[in-house]
């Protein structure tokens, strides 16, 4: 068996929440951010980690970090208490977060950057590589001199992923990466986490909203709802279980008729365009010829299925 | 421990060189900082000035006597605003999630908010404080024997232990209340502004408080006082005008709990 980085057994997160309730009293309530989750991630596997709004994606993430201390269970990443060996392990995970930076907002990047640096005392010849292969990667040459809260959304990331891979981290924790950035950003920080497991071999763990990340990263999904695990497979299974589905948006010539090709059905009509439901697991391919070689076509593109449809399906069928 | 606090030395001398470069990139800014900061401190001793065109003393105390209350308080207190003041941040990192940046790295989280933005401008207040502090000197009638010569360095060290406390509890409060940074403001900015007139002139409940509950007394009345030859209002026994070390010591270990007892309630309730 392979050699696991991150392991949790039973971990679990209690918060409890005092609600005003009249005048003076308050009530104690007891949130369950997370329940009994157990997994291991073995070295060197991506891993999506997927589930609704507050469904306890962030509150693991927390624990793994050492920011959240659980409230029992066991956790160990690279050998660690997380919680009881907060500083030890920061040498050894990189963290980013999507929605805020980890960066010094007022100074430019590349003060950012020395100052990792000296903190995470990293040797002047691996850090010179590592930046070099970053700023070549993600395209940060011309921002090294930029204030970080002068960046774009989508430049900001890129800088905060440079951050944490400068000491080497044997983890990556990605807290949705991708959200609120254009589709070049996207692409682009997609293929640098690809090459960057590929190539050195970095354990990633990612949050996302978008299945598309997962779809070209991941192999290993797990999905957790209500702080349990209800998935831990990969993303074909999660389709077919879920019997979700993909959605053909079809631009016809002019209006016509709902359409009917096998493999699809037509789930929506809106004048000349047509919206065509077929099983995510299949192939678009068949069905595009079918359509082109019996009606006009104009446009067409594909949409993925929402987390949200695919786990609410996973519900209905279950 | 010893690991803990050399990392923690380390990690606030590295923030805080990096900010000093970044401050000083800008040097035309900088000095009206400091000049802005100077002033604006400055005043309250012009207040007092102005005070004193009218009396000659101020509840038994000369002018001289009050510029040496001021002096070692304002130069206390500059000094712990220089070091711990960006504390006051603290409660706006809990609000806006940054704080999960510090703890995801390898120093430990008290030298990275205190050296956050470190404001060398903050030096403004310091040199009129000490300024004030020499003009003090000069002109108040004291018999400078050698244990007041010690006695006056441990004095505003004192204060900046015990300032730096009160910094670091107001800290702690606000891991709980996001918003408080106006509390430890008026122990601190308060508090100086209390020191900076005689025991004297207050409420002998109000000095009762500074002495037993926070005990600004120990920053300088008690302390000052015996160098000037002033019996203490609460008629306390004679050692406690020494006593400002000890009281400082305990001081920052109570600030030291308080601080790991909010850290704590962070880490449990992340919010």
């Amino acid at each position: 068996m392979e050699e696991a980085v991150i392991e949790l057994d039973e971990l679990r997160k209690t918060f409890v929440v005092r609600r005003r309730a009249g005048r003076l009293k308050r009530t104690r309530h007891e949130v369950h951010a997370v329940e009994s989750i157990s997994f291991t991630v073995p070295r060197g596997e991506m891993v999506g980690y997927i589930g609704p709004n507050g469904a306890g994606k962030s509150t693991t993430i927390k624990m793994l970090t050492g920011i959240l201390t659980p409230s029992g269970g066991r956790v160990r990443v690279a050998g660690l208490d997380p919680s009881r060996e907060r500083t030890a392990l920061a040498q050894r995970i990189g963290v980013v977060f999507g929605q805020r930076t980890t960066l010094w907002w007022d100074l430019p990047l590349r003060d950012s950057y020395q100052l990792m640096r000296r903190m995470y005392r990293i040797e002047e010849p691996r850090f010179r590589k590592n930046l070099d292969r970053c700023v070549d990667l993600l395209d940060l040459g011309a921002l090294l001199d930029v204030p970080v809260r002068q960046l774009s959304l989508g430049q900001r990331m890129r800088g905060d992923i440079a951050a944490a891979l400068l000491h080497d981290p044997e983890v990556l924790y990605l807290d949705e990466p991708t959200i609120g950035l254009d589709v070049i950003s996207k692409a682009k920080v997609r293929e640098f986490l690809h090459d960057l497991n590929a190539e050195r071999g970095t354990t990633v763990l990612l949050t996302t909203h978008d299945l598309t990340d997962i779809e070209q990263l991941c192999k290993r999904v797990m999905v957790i709802d209500h702080g349990r695990l209800v998935y831990d497979g990969d993303l074909g299974g999660l389709h077919a279980i879920g019997e979700s589905e993909r959605t053909l948006v079809v631009d016809f010539e002019r209006e016509l008729p709902p359409v009917s090709v096998d493999g699809a059905r037509t789930v929506r009509t809106e004048g000349p365009r047509q919206w065509l439901a077929f099983p995510a697991g299949a192939s678009a391919a068949p069905v595009v010829t079918a359509l082109a070689e019996r009606y006009p076509l104009v446009d067409l593109s594909v949409r993925e299925p929402d987390i949200e449809d695919v786990i609410a399906r996973m519900y209905a069928g279950a | 421990m010893g690991e803990r606090l050399y990392l923690g030395l380390r990690g606030y001398g590295l923030i805080v060189a990096m900010w000093v470069r970044a401050t000083l990139a800008y040097r035309t800014s900088f000095a009206l900082m400091v000049l802005g900061s100077f002033v604006s401190t400055f005043l309250n001793f012009v207040a007092i000035m102005i005070m004193f065109t009218h009396t000659d003393v101020l509840g038994g105390f000369t002018v001289a006597e009050v510029a040496l209350l001021y002096g070692t308080s304002a130069t206390s207190l500059g000094l712990a605003d220089l070091l711990l003041g960006s504390l006051d941040r603290l409660g706006a990192r809990v609000r806006d999630g940054t704080m999960d940046a510090l703890l995801v790295r390898p120093v430990p989280v008290f030298a990275q908010v205190t050296a956050d933005r470190f404001a060398l401008r903050r030096l403004g207040r310091i040199s009129q404080g000490v300024l004030v502090l020499i003009w003090a000197l000069t002109q108040v009638d004291v018999d400078w024997t050698w244990w007041k010569l010690v006695l006056l360095p441990v004095t505003v060290l004192s204060g900046l232990g015990i300032y730096g406390a009160i910094y670091t509890c107001g800290a702690a409060f606000q891991f709980w209340a996001n918003d408080a940074s106006e509390v430890q403001n008026a122990f601190t900015y308060g508090g100086d502004t209390l020191l900076q007139y005689p025991p004297t002139i207050f409420a002998k409940d109000l000095v009762w408080g500074a002495t037993f509950i926070i005990p600004l007394a120990f920053v300088n009345w008690l302390p000052i006082g015996r160098i000037l030859g002033r019996e203490d209002r609460l008629g306390l026994p004679g050692w406690v005008d020494f006593a400002s070390p000890a009281v400082a010591l305990i001081a920052c270990t109570i600030a030291g709990f308080a601080w790991r007892a909010g850290l704590r309630g962070y880490r449990s309730t992340g919010s």
